[in-house]
């Protein structure tokens, strides 16, 4: 089965979305990301879906449930990239994506979580390396 | 094998005095097109339109609904939109057609009397059938150009302007169909993708009426700004638009709405972090 | 694919026996939502109705068969796909039609919803009868 790779960028893990999801790969990345939140410490989730074409009602409750789950581990999460085409069809579907905060790239999405967490952006990985920061790593 | 009328006459006389018969036609096709083709180019047209008549009708004249005439008609259709396009009214080029009718009367026989007419009748009813081909394939085309038209115009009715870095702006101008915003919302959302806008200034002064429909569309419109991660502001809001919303009970929640697009753009920039700030006086 | 010799693809079978049908059955109906000539937001509300009806197949109706097609009233192309199964049926349609706003569990959203993403929903359903949904989008 493929899984969705997850990246570690500071204290942010990124999620790329690239292929048409499976059910059980998207219910898959769900328990992941849970598992690298506590392994990594995390405080902040990017799920980008830009190549995403299609967000149907049970994708979006995945992501509602993920961020949800994100928040209890006390992680925030911001779904990013989501195309037009997705936003319209799903307001006509009538699918909220529970409150998740969105932004329109990966770039907008770490600058919300850095300012609303104060949580250092990608470029500090380098201070924070070289600082021996116990986050880190 | 297709029922056949008896019409060998007409038949037998499309073959042997094609030259009169065409001569005839290409006269009587000119005398009404008033100078639009010059006779060349109609002798080219209806000699070949000629021949598919003649291979059409065969042994005989079939029935109208016989595949022999497929390619009659296809040449009808591409007839009447040549003289479409050189500036003949559907009527001309029917009528056109019609001359026909006149070029074959002349050649038949007068002694034949009563048999003849017979024939000719059903000949003449076929020949009605073509002009009246040449007619619908005109209205097609007129159609399917008004509908090319519209959709035109659609696009060039709602343009997305970016006002400045992260705020876009659509001047909404005319009613607010389906159709119409439908498209208003691709071109507004993908804007917002493309200039990396995180807010988007929806003016309706050009809208004429609001009605809970046309509300409906607006919030559609914000709720999907909202899911891609930006937000609208609308604008435009007349005394007039603002006293009907009201009477109607239309709701704008949490969306915020201003009179003036001036307004509007102040408070995305600020939202966007910026000031805007009045140089001080020079020293006098 | 076949074709037929106006170079139009015939109606496509698909079985609903797992995930992975679900994803096959989203880009059938994208495929014949392009043949159809439907614009890109028309694709995706199409193909987002395709999944849901999919999945309900699959979770709710024990599995079944997609039959996605092209169409044409004279006028305009349109894409029509067709989901069976002989499942429990759906007790109450009415419901299911009317429930599930946006926290939407089991069937609600994914029939409600993906009716209001198309042009012509029928549903067949009854208790011991299995279900029968068939979704039209026409071209604009």
């Amino acid at each position: 089965m493929d899984r969705v790779p997850v990246l570690k960028l500071g204290d942010v893990l990124l999620v790329s979305i690239q292929t048409d999801l499976e059910d059980v790969v998207a219910l898959a990345l769900q328990a992941d990301l849970s598992d690298r939140i506590v392994a990594t410490g995390a405080r902040g989730v990017v799920v980008d879906i830009s190549a995403l074409e299609i967000v149907d009602s049970f994708i979006g409750r995945v992501f509602a449930d993920l961020a949800a789950t994100a928040r209890v581990l006390d992680a925030e999460t911001v779904v990013v990239g989501m195309r037009p085409a997705v936003a319209i069809t799903l307001v006509d579907l009538g699918l909220s994506l529970g409150g998740v905060r969105t932004a329109l790239n990966v770039e907008k999405g770490l600058k919300i979580l850095r300012q609303d967490l104060g949580l250092p952006m990608a470029e500090d990985l380098e201070a924070i390396t070289s600082a021996s920061n116990p986050l880190a790593g | 094998m297709a029922k056949k009328d008896d019409s060998t006459q007409v038949v037998t006389l499309l073959r042997e005095r094609r030259d009169e018969i065409l001569a005839g036609w290409v006269a009587g096709a000119l005398a009404g097109m008033r100078g639009r083709m010059s006779e060349a180019e109609v002798r080219t047209e209806l000699s070949a339109l000629y021949d598919a008549l003649v291979k059409a009708t065969g042994d005989g004249l079939p029935p109208s609904t016989a595949p022999e005439l497929d390619e009659l008609r296809a040449q009808l259709r591409e007839l009447s939109r040549s003289r479409a396009r050189a500036g003949s009214s559907p009527s001309e080029t029917a009528v056109s057609i019609f001359a026909l009718k006149e070029a074959v009367l002349s050649e038949l026989d007068d002694a034949s009397g009563a048999e003849s007419l017979a024939d000719f009748l059903v000949f003449s009813r076929m020949v009605d059938d073509m002009g009246l081909i040449t007619f619908e394939a005109y209205a097609d085309a007129r159609e399917s150009v008004i509908a090319n038209q519209a959709d035109e115009l659609l696009e060039l009715s709602t343009p997305v302007v970016k006002l400045w870095d992260g705020v876009v702006a659509v001047p909404l101008v005319g009613t607010l169909d389906s159709a119409r915003t439908q498209v208003v919302m691709e071109k507004l959302l993908e804007a917002l993708i493309e200039t990396e806008s995180e807010w988007a200034i929806i003016d309706i002064t050009g809208v004429p009426a609001v009605d809970t429909q046309v509300a409906q569309h607006l919030f559609k419109t914000v709720v999907a700004a909202r899911l891609m991660g930006a937000d609208c502001i609308i604008s435009g809001i007349r005394p007039q638009i603002a006293q009907t919303i009201v009477g109607l009970g239309i709701e704008f929640g949490d969306i915020v709405t201003k009179a003036k697009m001036a307004d509007a753009l102040k408070i995305t920039l600020e939202k966007a972090g910026l000031d805007i700030v009045r140089r001080p006086a020079p020293p006098t | 694919m076949d074709t037929t010799a106006r170079g139009s693809p015939s109606p496509q079978d698909l079985p609903i026996e797992g995930d992975a049908d679900v994803v096959r059955v989203r880009q059938a109906m994208r495929t014949f939502a392009i043949a159809a000539r439907l614009g890109l937001v028309e694709q995706t509300k199409a193909v987002t109705a395709a999944s849901e009806l999919a999945r309900n197949t699959l979770v709710h109706g024990g599995g079944g068969e997609a039959t996605i097609e092209l169409v044409s009233d004279g006028r305009r192309r349109g894409v029509r796909a067709t989901f069976v199964d002989t499942g429990a049926g759906i007790p109450d349609v009415d419901q299911a039609l009317t429930e599930g706003w946006s926290t939407g569990t089991g069937l609600g959203l994914g029939l409600s919803g993906s009716r209001r993403l198309v042009d012509a929903f029928d549903i067949d359903t009854a208790p011991g009868k299995g279900t029968r949904v068939c979704i039209t989008k026409w071209a604009r």
